[in-house]
């Protein structure tokens, strides 16, 4: 495998606070859903997931007249919708609306969508000011950093980490308490809701017989994003869409527990349409950005096409042993986790970062907690498969290919393997694990230095599985 | 054209063509159990509760009245125009505010007052919510902008939970552009994932259920 960012690694796994608050804070969100999604607390758990999951994989399957019939429904209310095929072209629709309307400053509520796509940089290429306005994302974007994690961004901050931040980027006095932390963020951020032109948010769930954006937040700053300011883009991907409100309930009930715990969050809000006769506030133009970028590759790939029922509730993150040692920084997307590790590839392709579908055990924790219940092993496994092919045809890492294909040899010749296995047996030092790394006499070309750097052979044991068998002593009864 | 490219791109993934039709989606999945009053404020109350949130049950309107004018003490407050507002008489509260010469008038005083004061539409029994829709009766940012915000609800629009909101407003952007569902005062966990409340929104929440509608 090439291109694993080892050196970052191994510097988040050595870093004993990092590993220590990663850990707590997923853990803390496990034992939050445990309780919330339990039998007693939410006896139709089950069928809310088998529900979600038929919602999603009808809605997909047919995502040309739901974004049609969505399309008419935002018209309806005198919104409008913008198609667009990348990231640059989202950041093009905005650059142009801002100019025509003379906005400068623009408030943004947490979206993934947007952070996949960069929007904040683009924006602030051609001197437009984006401000994130949910807490963790406005400490990430002080410290130009990437969200750590889906729902928790700055999970990897410490209160020191955020004084230090604070007091450089803000000018303000050196405060190290969480709750005065979050009131001067809360007054600055104040400022930033009422001056400002345009509010940005992403979405949840559009909905197709509304023409309306559903999202869903605990801080109150989506809410002010597209209350306050005189122009709301949503931004989200063509995904998002399901077909009634009437599905909505099915969604939320699954959604907030099983990203932190919460039988619903502090605030949802449909929206459809700038305000209306009657209305003393909201926007007075409201627009939908559809964004495709790469995700019709995806729903190409009838294989695959089930990662996009993604909810983006971070359960299979926190649950994951992989992310629960090398956090959300190390993978190379803004999606981390195993939702990552499929997503991820949609933009790249595989062999971008061949290691990714392999950073997992496939102990199928994903899986078992996923809300929609996307089969996140399997699908790892597909990526696994396609590396492989691509690998191939690209004459790439022979030498591992090579060895399972002498290994192949060996397995398929009964006799023989035996022989070696019995030889083999006879030469290693017994009961020493790590003892192909330490052992003098064996040739050691690069790429099984490579491998051992990771892992090791157990030692033999004395007596072989064959051995063992013919010896064992006879079933009773038999 | 985006929008063109875009749905070829979508119809040519899924092997459909122009115009062709889905099937009907899956059936609903609404499930609204028959809950009687007195189970409903039990349940609204534990939930708003475990929220740090309050509820206070009153019997007619004129209480809601004082106890309105106790909690607020003279401090600003900024009401919505709702009909059983003023049939509860909070507008004539001293120190609350409700009508304002223009809208910037109105955002200014939202965004200073100390109380916003709203009725709702719905309370939902089972998470402790409320709902509000944006239109001549009530607005987004009164119970947004200010530090504390309180409900003043009659019992009858207590229902049981979103399920039966669902039922009740199947398609809710044909009644508002905002249908906002409050569960409990605004808060955060961002950082070392201590909870904070009053992050954006009001930090403390006050629900006043009034048994007879004026």
């Amino acid at each position: 495998m090439t291109f694993v960012p080892l050196e970052s690694i191994r510097k988040t796994v050595s870093n004993q606070k990092l590993q220590s608050a990663i850990y707590a804070s997923t853990g803390r969100l496990i034992s939050k859903r445990r309780s919330t999604v339990a039998a007693e607390a939410l006896p139709d758990y089950q069928q809310l997931r088998t529900q979600a999951n038929a919602i999603k994989r009808h809605t997909l399957d047919h995502l040309d007249v739901y974004l049609e019939e969505f399309e008419r429904n935002v018209k309806a209310h005198r919104g409008k919708v913008i198609w667009c095929e990348t990231g640059a072209d989202v950041a093009d629709f905005i650059l142009g609306l801002a100019k025509e309307r003379g906005a400068k400053l623009i408030v943004k509520s947490k979206s993934m969508t947007t952070e996949e796509i960069d929007l904040n940089e683009r924006l602030e290429q051609h001197h437009l000011e984006a401000v994130e306005t949910d807490l963790g994302e406005y400490i990430v974007q002080l410290a130009h950093e990437r969200p750590f994690h889906i729902v928790a961004p700055a999970l990897h901050k410490t209160r020191y980490d955020v004084a230090d931040l604070f007091t450089k980027k803000l000018g303000v006095e050196r405060e190290e308490e969480i709750e005065k932390q979050t009131m001067i963020a809360r007054s600055v951020l104040r400022e930033k809701f009422l001056a400002a032109d345009l509010g940005v948010t992403g979405a949840n769930f559009l909905i197709a017989d509304s023409g309306a954006a559903v999202v869903v937040e605990n801080e109150g700053n989506a809410r002010l994003s597209s209350s306050a300011p005189k122009i709301h883009v949503v931004v989200a991907g063509i995904e998002k869409l399901i077909p009634r409100a009437r599905d909505v309930p099915v969604f939320l009930k699954l959604l907030g527990r099983s990203a932190t715990g919460q039988p619903l969050t502090v605030y949802t809000s449909f929206l459809s349409g700038p305000q209306r006769g009657g209305e003393s506030d909201g926007p007075r133009e409201f627009y939908v950005v559809l964004l495709d970028n790469g995700r019709t590759k995806l729903l190409a790939d009838k294989d695959k096409r089930e990662s996009l029922f993604c909810i983006r509730c971070g359960a299979c993150l926190n649950h994951c042993p992989v992310y629960r040692r090398i956090g959300g920084h190390n993978y190379p997307g803004v999606y981390s986790g195993p939702i990552g590790a499929i997503i991820t590839p949609q933009y790249h392709g595989v062999l971008q970062d061949p290691w990714l579908p392999y950073a997992s055990s496939l102990c199928g924790a994903c899986a078992e907690v996923c809300p929609v219940k996307i089969d996140i092993p399997r699908l790892l496994l597909e990526l696994r498969g396609e590396v492989a092919r691509g690998q191939t045809a690209k004459h790439e890492n022979g030498a591992e290919r090579r060895a399972f294909r002498l290994f192949a040899w060996f397995a398929t010749r009964p006799g023989l393997y035996a022989f070696a296995a019995a030889i083999g047996a006879m030469l290693a030092p017994r009961g020493e694990d790590g003892w192909l790394r330490s052992w003098p006499l064996f040739p050691r070309p690069k790429p099984l230095i490579n491998w051992l750097s990771q892992r090791d052979l157990p030692a033999p044991a004395r007596q072989s599985f064959r051995q063992w068998w013919r010896a064992r002593p006879p079933k009773a009864g038999s | 054209m985006s929008r063109e490219a875009i749905l070829w791109r979508v119809r040519s993934a899924l092997r459909r063509t122009e115009g062709q039709a889905a099937p009907p989606p899956p059936e609903l999945y609404l499930p609204v159990p028959a809950v009687d009053l007195e189970t409903r404020i039990a349940s609204f109350t534990a939930a708003l509760e475990a929220l740090s949130g309050r509820v206070i049950r009153v019997a007619r309107p004129a209480e809601a009245r004082s106890v309105v004018a106790d909690l607020i003490g003279g401090a600003s407050a900024v009401a919505s125009d709702s009909a059983f507002l003023r049939a509860c008489g909070i507008p004539s509260l001293p120190g609350v505010c409700w009508e304002f010469a223009s809208a910037a008038a109105l955002r200014q005083a939202r965004a200073e007052a100390e109380f916003g004061i709203t009725s709702a539409h719905y309370a939902l029994a089972d998470t402790g919510s409320l709902v509000l829709m944006s239109g001549f009766e009530e607005s987004r940012l009164v119970s947004l902008l200010p530090p504390k915000h309180i409900a003043v609800v009659p019992e009858s629009r207590l229902i049981s939970g979103l399920d039966e909101l669902l039922t009740l407003v199947p398609t809710p952007a044909d009644r508002t552009s905002a249908m906002t569902i409050i569960t409990g005062p605004s808060r955060t966990a961002d950082i070392e994932q201590i909870l904070v409340r009053g992050v954006h929104g009001p930090g403390v929440i006050t629900v006043i259920f009034v048994a007879a509608s004026a």
